[in-house]
């Protein structure tokens, strides 16, 4: 799929209508403005017509940084085309603008297509404050060398005909102004605001309808553009939503029915969704007093027979290390899900990174072997919460889902997920067991042993996070800890030897291959896609599971010249001062690979703060394996 | 019996002595405290008839926290301070279940600080012991929150440096506190109607037990333990009462459990060491209670839920 999309207007306000195979929408506004409001519909309705979708929120971390600041810039991007989208692509070609300041802060990140059309708040030109008519002089003049075709649109005066505060209404005049352009049918338009709005008063949900219509109809008047995406009405049954939300519902497909939570951007959305349906769909949702209450209060949960789950983000994960110990050490089945932002410390708190996995894997004193999975689409994020619930009670362990800031606020349709009463827990096993039962009867081989819990008449014993023998009783004698380690540890080896292959996108060889997790997976095999038509021979290949790995990698490795991991988290560049191959610090996933199949793999790593272009891996591609042969 | 509420048919009510909850020998010092409140649960919980399988004993870490190793029940001998929210979290989701959180001063008042407060709070039907012998035991003499002002100790051999934390007050000054009791492990018969009286109590009971240590604070205790008259029992018809420790301790203060002003103040004891029940109010909200939850088939969960999919259907 090209991304370079054949914007052939040269004016906006010009009648004139292009037919694109895809385009990527940008609406930029001050925080409480609503620009997320307006994208998310916007995305929703284009779903629902058939449209692929997926989008990317632009948060700052405060809730109302100073009005009218680069750096108070609050958006979403949504990229729309006829067949399936599956990552945000390289740049904007039409950006909504609520003032010139949001703009220039896209702008100085090279957000925008060379030549995008720009609408943008016309007020500020005008403006009674000279510092703020200056202000918008200096930005034009900047933006100049962008090229861009810039479209003033009174969107105060417009909303003031119908609500007294424009600041509340300027995003629903914005979504109408994008049905018009993109020929969205307007009564999809008004149910998704009736549906968006639904817990909001008639009367305010009236007006947004108002506002809209008022958008529509000045696009039609005043600006001729028209951008026809074709839409393919999907075979399967679609949903849409974004990935906090698949993870909540994941949650109750895989039927768990107990989550503690303490509130951490960019997780805690998921806490918002469970609150709202868990009461009646029977669950409960606790808000404990701090991070490491609430792993302690999923472990007891599960302990006493309900499968439980925690959500955090990485400050989170740090400090639920001492417990994620204990829940490993007394084989207390346990889901944790961290939706990962820049790091460390507080890092990046709404921004995109995958900077935890060796934490995940690795961050606990002592021996801590667990399961660390990652999904790499909004609908893995739903799939992904039945299998780890699965693992976990099967294998007695940990489970880590690694999901990030990008898959958290990102919105994409896919097929809609047919439930399973197989996936719901069933009741607690209260039934006696035999005095001789043990509740560490490890098999020899696999390491897999029952499960007693509280209630069982005849299965009393403590459980302790001191070494402990078969029957939970702490003991130092000679062996024990050599042989509980190798159980809890064999675990993971037969857990492996269940996995299927990961499959190979592209050719089977090749002179390169790029090897992702998580988010990235849409960029990496977009830019993948892009390189072969250019005649490079590249691949990519996508972990789903990075503890145990998936097996046959070492077999896939060997058929590739060089084998490379793009990967949002920091690396060395091999050129920088006083690195070299011995002190290099690699990306996270290549450090595991490399450790795991003593293959040379090479790392490409970025931490800007936003999701991969596909674009840059592409042009690292070239720069790897030559240019190709456009064609 | 049949019970009508829950329509689970008959229940066999089993009668049990004090050894069908013993559980391994106890590995404490001879003449810890620890013993005394062993013996003391153990006798409870075969008077309440509890049965071995429907009980459970979490703990943390020291020498408090070994108590559920040496009894027949479940148990959970977590980590250091964080007692609580495992026995949150389990009590959450199997209210069935009979929970006694078992604590030293360390792990309550110390590394555990914020889980006590919220806890307390949130007022789950447990009953909280918190073994305070006023030291880190199992480390080897370290000052806890609770170590008298001036006692040496190995981390600070010249004398704590400020006044102990007062663990009742602590506990009275927390919005929602439902249960507040004072024994001493020195006391049998008060210490085991204070936690009979615990454990009838549905809510946060808490528990707070003047604990000799032989090894490191024996000192500490040795005066209260020596002269009764050093001890003032609050006594009330509401209250926790016991003949033989009323005998052997002449001074009694009249005290309603229902005055929580007056009950802060009695928890400022200066030299004294008040025993009895502080505060009590079975009226609290619970949060167990509140957050109970409804029973659904695994066939209503995926009707609901697919109606759920159905708003977000393309």
């Amino acid at each position: 799929m090209s991304t370079r999309s054949p914007v052939s207007v040269t004016d906006a306000s010009a009648p004139g209508a292009i037919r694109v195979r895809e385009h990527a929408v940008e609406v930029v506004s001050d925080s409480g403005e609503g620009a997320q409001k307006c994208g998310q519909f916007f995305g929703a309705i284009s779903a629902k017509l058939g449209n692929g979708v997926w989008t990317v929120e632009i948060i700052p971390a405060e809730i109302q940084p100073p009005a009218r600041t680069p750096s108070g810039a609050s958006g979403v991007r949504i990229r729309i085309g006829s067949g399936a989208v599956t990552n945000w692509g390289d740049h904007a070609d039409l950006v909504v603008a609520f003032n010139e300041q949001v703009l220039l802060a896209r702008h100085r990140c090279d957000a925008l297509a060379p030549g995008a059309i720009v609408l943008i708040e016309s007020m500020w030109a005008e403006h009674h404050d000279e510092r703020i008519r200056a202000q918008w002089q200096a930005a034009m003049t900047e933006l100049a060398s962008g090229g861009y075709r810039i479209v003033p649109v009174p969107m105060e005066q417009e909303c003031l005909e119908i609500v007294d505060n424009a600041r509340r209404g300027k995003n629903m005049f914005v979504l109408g102004l994008l049905a018009a352009i993109y020929d969205r049918d307007l009564d999809r338009v008004r149910a998704q605001i009736e549906l968006g709005f639904e817990k909001k008063s008639e009367a305010i949900r009236a007006a947004n309808i108002q506002l809209m219509e008022r958008g529509a109809a000045w696009a039609r008047e005043h600006l001729g553009l028209r951008v026809e995406i074709e839409t393919v009405a999907s075979d399967h049954d679609l949903v849409v939503m974004n990935g906090n939300q698949a993870l909540g519902m994941g949650a109750i497909a895989a039927g768990f029915d107990f989550c503690a939570m303490y509130p951490i951007t960019p997780a805690t959305s998921v806490s918002h969704y469970l609150a709202d349906v868990f009461d009646t769909v029977g669950g409960t949702l606790h808000q404990a007093e701090d991070e490491i209450a609430a792993i302690g209060a999923a472990i007891g949960a599960s302990y006493a027979g309900k499968v439980a789950f925690t959500v955090t983000s990485g400050p989170g994960l740090a400090l639920k290390t001492e417990f994620i110990g204990l829940a490993v050490m007394t084989e207390v089945p346990l889901v944790i899900v961290n939706v990962q932002r820049g790091g460390p410390s507080t890092g990046l708190p709404t921004k995109v990174e995958q900077s935890d996995l060796l934490a995940a894997m690795f961050g606990q004193p002592g021996d801590v072997p667990k399961v660390v999975m990652a999904p790499a689409t909004i609908e893995e994020c739903f799939h992904c919460m039945v299998t780890a619930r699965r693992i976990a009670e099967t294998f007695r362990c940990v489970v880590v889902i690694l999901s990030d800031a990008n898959l958290a606020t990102g919105v994409q349709p896919f097929p809609r997920p047919q439930l399973d009463v197989e996936w719901q827990a069933r009741r607690p096993d209260l039934s006696p067991v035999s005095e001789r039962a043990r509740p560490f009867d490890w098999d020899d081989r696999t390491g897999l042993s029952r499960r007693i819990i509280p209630g069982q008449p005849g299965g009393m014993h403590t459980l302790t996070g001191l070494i402990h023998d078969e029957d939970s009783k702490v003991s130092y004698a000679p062996g024990v800890n050599e042989r509980a380690c190798s159980m809890r540890s064999r675990k993971m080896a037969v857990l492996q030897q269940t996995l299927e292959p990961p499959r190979v996108h592209g050719a089977e060889t090749g002179r390169l291959l790029i090897v992702g997790w998580g988010s990235t997976r849409g960029a990496i095999e977009e830019a993948v896609d892009r390189a072969r038509e250019e005649g490079l021979a590249v691949s990519a290949l996508h972990m789903r599971f990075l503890s145990p790995l998936e097996p046959g990698l070492k077999d896939i490795f060997r058929r590739f010249d060089q084998v490379l991991t793009v990967e949002i988290n920091y690396s060395d560049k091999p050129d920088d001062p006083f690195v070299t191959d011995e002190n290099r610090r690699r990306g996270q996933l290549c450090f595991v690979l490399r450790a795991q199949t003593l293959v040379d793999v090479d790392c490409w790593t970025r931490v800007p703060g936003e999701p991969l272009r596909p674009g840059r891996i592409l042009t690292e591609i070239r720069s790897r394996i030559g240019e190709g042969v456009e064609r | 019996m049949t019970c009508s509420l829950l329509d689970c048919g008959t229940v066999e009510e089993r009668d049990f002595e004090m050894s069908d909850f013993e559980g391994t020998v106890a590995r404490w010092c001879p003449g810890c405290g620890d013993h005394a409140v062993l013996s003391s649960v153990q006798r409870l919980l075969a008077d309440e008839r509890l049965p071995p399988e429907q009980t459970v004993f979490v703990s943390g870490i020291g020498c408090s926290s070994r108590f559920p190793h040496y009894l027949n029940t479940y148990g959970f001998h977590g980590i250091h301070g964080r007692a609580l929210p495992l026995a949150t979290g389990m009590k959450l989701v199997r209210p069935d279940l009979h929970t006694f959180v078992v604590m030293g001063d360390g792990d309550c008042c110390s590394i555990g600080a914020a889980h006590w407060v919220h806890a307390i709070r949130y007022n789950v039907d447990m009953v909280v012991i918190l073994l305070d012998n006023n030291i880190y035991g199992l480390t080897k003499k370290q000052t806890s929150p609770t170590t008298p002002q001036g006692f040496g100790t190995n981390t600070q051999p010249r004398g704590s440096y400020l006044p102990a934390l007062d663990p009742l007050s602590v506990t009275l000054g927390v919005t929602n506190a439902s249960f507040v009791a004072q024994t001493a492990d020195w006391a049998p018969g008060h210490l085991y109607e204070t936690l009979r009286a615990a454990y009838r109590h549905r809510g946060f009971s808490f528990v707070r037990v003047l604990q000799r240590c032989p090894v490191w604070t024996l000192s500490i205790f040795r005066t209260a333990v020596q002269q009764p008259q050093m001890t003032e029992l609050l006594l009330h018809e509401d209250g926790i009462g016991d003949d033989g420790t009323s005998q052997l301790y002449k001074n009694h203060l009249s005290h309603d459990p229902a005055d929580l002003d007056r009950a802060r103040a009695l928890a400022r004891a200066g030299d004294r060491v008040r025993l009895g029940l502080f505060f009590h109010d079975p009226t609290r909200p619970r949060y167990d209670a509140l957050r109970a939850l409804p029973v659904h088939t695994a066939e209503e969960r995926i009707a609901t839920l697919n109606e759920e999919l159905d708003r977000y259907a393309v």
